[in-house]
């Protein structure tokens, strides 16, 4: 698979601009005057003589045909040749890697090595060291990280992965690939112990690491749960804290949220009072689209038509359509919904009319039924 | 603020020099751009080696989009190529020889609908390909991407996307399917790669957009999807970001705002609308 799926380090655009750099390997010696280290085609090498390369075929009238340079193109045909004859062997194996430097998105490349590394019987540990090498180098593709994921399987020992993820983190906090390994070593070798501790100290360095939020969700979930009121309570307060650190925010809030919502934001006793409070001194659009969805919560959790949070919520719902303009129609949508099971004459059998009947504009009195 | 500073520095700088309001769509350079593209690439592209079907998806996807015919001789030179990509197992690959991949898989099957003429069409060998897509299916419902490969959600559209194109839709494959697309929305609305993870736009995209093809899509908390997606939109930019807290990128101008024409359907045959 290839790196197109997520932006790539390096886009090919960026990359056709920079005609001057030359990689290491074509460099005829290196810079200190020691003994040259040429580089020789394959096509050149004794060793390889005996077996035929096989060019790729494309066909006649090609299309998307890539400019490939001497060096992938000959890397690729002896690939192709040794893939044609299933050939398992140690200069196979060398080969791989070529390739996978040349392209390591070529998951036909990653396939083979692992079928080599079981048919020769490679040490797994040097393998570790291969691909810690290749995913530093190149973080965002998804082959470098399943083929860790495959070796560390083999060998059942995960034993250097919280470590080594940690330090890729502490280069990209967000490196979703990362995360993904993580998580995954985390629940298959059931390494929750420190994971709570690892959580907080991301979020120390960088409160808006909203991944680091996603990963407190996954911990907590897994382990003690959201249904002990006093991890709820102390989560509660640990959002509340870091809000009033960073009043905008938006993963506090969400967090918050995404926290209560299946037991019903209005269900905690005290929290809209502490989150009225804020509003005084720590206001956001998050804040107030908060306290509108408690509102909201109150309203359909009871079965009488309680007015106090009714007007709340259409003053909110005015706030959000001037503070948080970008979504001011998302808003009034929500209020033209709502306005359909609270309010007005209920649910409407015709939901196109109804809507084309909200968006023309209706005075003031009009709206309160 | 400092992101704001630092776009608000580069369009003030773009307003200089462009005298109209309003940026204008380059269509004839991007035209000369897409059909250079569609028959020769730099070395830049090897990066994409295992991509080459993608690369005449966005192609062919982007010419249409600009209305710009392809002519016939350039079809069918893609259908060949293409047919050079399919593998003996049935399925796509990422160039000849390689293995079969549900992302390429899913590039080709489009880019040969796009084309739309019988050659296309025949290209495609969907007994191959249901058996292509059997070979992928896990038990809790997922699919991995290859034989040997990763398990996201990328995969669940992929194959429900190439199954309905090309009319292969067993019954039984896509059981357990919805279930393990649904156990990706978290609790920030949004949908992640595998269960567990941060909603993401792509990620998103790719599992709403499967459960719209499976019929399901009314079984996701749309509500919560919706104003996850929407606050998605940044505020100074005007544009999208993948994640909460990340940077505005173009390409989530696709994944993310392409979900809400599938979410007003959704909500619209909810009754919500």
């Amino acid at each position: 698979m290839s790196s197109a799926e997520e932006p790539s380090s390096e886009a090919p655009e960026v990359k056709e601009h920079k005609e001057f750099d030359v990689e290491a390997e074509d460099h005829f010696g290196d810079s200190y005057g020691a003994e040259p280290t040429r580089y020789i085609f394959y096509r050149d090498r004794k060793e390889w003589a005996d077996l035929e390369p096989v060019p790729q075929d494309d066909g006649p009238d090609p299309v998307v045909k890539i400019a490939y340079c001497e060096k992938f193109a000959d890397v690729y045909d002896y690939f192709r040749a040794l893939l044609k004859k299933d050939e398992r062997s140690e200069r196979a194996f060398a080969l791989t890697a070529d390739a996978i430097e040349l392209n390591a998105a070529n998951y036909t490349v990653w396939h083979y090595r692992r079928v080599l590394l079981q048919a020769l019987s490679k040490d797994l540990r040097e393998e570790m060291k291969y691909i810690t090498n290749i995913i530093e180098d190149q973080p965002k593709n998804y082959q470098v990280w399943h083929h860790r994921r495959m070796v560390v399987e083999w060998l059942n020992d995960p034993s250097e992965e919280l470590e080594f993820i940690a330090d890729t983190l502490s280069q990209d906090a967000k490196n979703y690939h990362a995360w993904q390994h993580r998580q995954w070593v985390i629940q298959e070798y059931k390494l929750w112990d420190n994971e709570l501790e690892f959580v907080e100290n991301l979020l120390v360095e960088d409160v808006r690491n909203n991944s680091a939020w996603n990963q407190r969700h996954f911990v907590i979930s897994h382990t003690t749960g959201f249904s002990d009121p006093a991890v709820v309570q102390r989560e509660i307060q640990y959002c509340l804290n870091q809000i009033r650190k960073a009043p905008h925010n938006e993963s506090a809030w969400n967090y918050l949220k995404g926290m209560l919502q299946d037991r019903g934001l209005s269900s905690r006793p005290g929290l809209l009072e502490k989150v009225l409070e804020l509003k005084e001194t720590h206001c956001s659009p998050y804040l107030l689209a908060f306290l509108f969805d408690c509102y909201e919560d109150a309203l359909e959790s009871s079965f009488q038509k309680e007015n106090m949070e009714q007007e709340q919520k259409e003053t909110l719902k005015k706030a959000l359509e001037e503070k948080d303009t970008i979504r001011k129609e998302y808003w009034q949508f929500l209020g033209r919904s709502v306005k359909n099971k609270y309010g007005g004459n209920g649910p409407s059998n015709d939901p196109v009319a109804e809507e084309v009947k909200q968006s023309v504009p209706v005075s003031e009195a009009q709206e309160i039924s | 603020k400092k992101v704001e500073h630092a776009i608000e520095e580069t369009i003030s700088v773009y307003k200089q020099i462009h005298s109209l309001p309003q940026p204008m769509l380059l269509r004839e350079q991007h035209y000369q751009y897409l059909k250079k593209g569609l028959r020769h690439l730099s070395d830049a592209y090897e990066c994409l080696d295992a991509s080459r079907p993608w690369l005449c998806f966005w192609i062919l996807h982007s010419l249409e989009l600009l209305e710009e015919p392809i002519p016939p001789a350039v079809a069918s030179d893609v259908c060949q190529f293409l047919a050079h990509c399919q593998s003996p197992t049935g399925g796509f690959a990422g160039g000849p020889g390689q293995h079969a991949h549900l992302a390429p898989t899913y590039a080709a099957v489009n880019a040969l609908c796009i084309i739309g003429t019988e050659e296309a069409y025949s290209v495609i060998d969907r007994e191959k390909l249901l058996d292509f897509l059997w070979s992928l299916k896990q038990p809790d419902g997922s699919f991995v991407m290859h034989i040997g490969g990763e398990v996201d959600v990328r995969s669940a559209y992929c194959a429900a996307s190439v199954a309905s194109l090309t009319n292969i839709m067993a019954s039984k494959l896509f059981e357990d399917t919805t279930n393990w697309i649904l156990s990706c929305q978290n609790w920030e609305g949004g949908l992640s790669g595998v269960p567990g993870l941060e909603a993401h736009g792509g990620y998103t995209f790719c599992g709403m957009a499967a459960l719209v093809i499976l019929g399901k899509e009314h079984m996701l908390d749309l509500k919560a999807l919706l104003r996850w997606v929407v606050s998605r939109q940044m505020r100074f930019e005007g544009g999208f970001q993948g994640r909460c807290n990340k940077l505005v990128d173009g390409c989530y101008s696709f994944w993310q705002a392409g979900l809400l024409p599938l979410l007003h359907r959704a909500l619209f045959n909810d009754g919500t609308c």
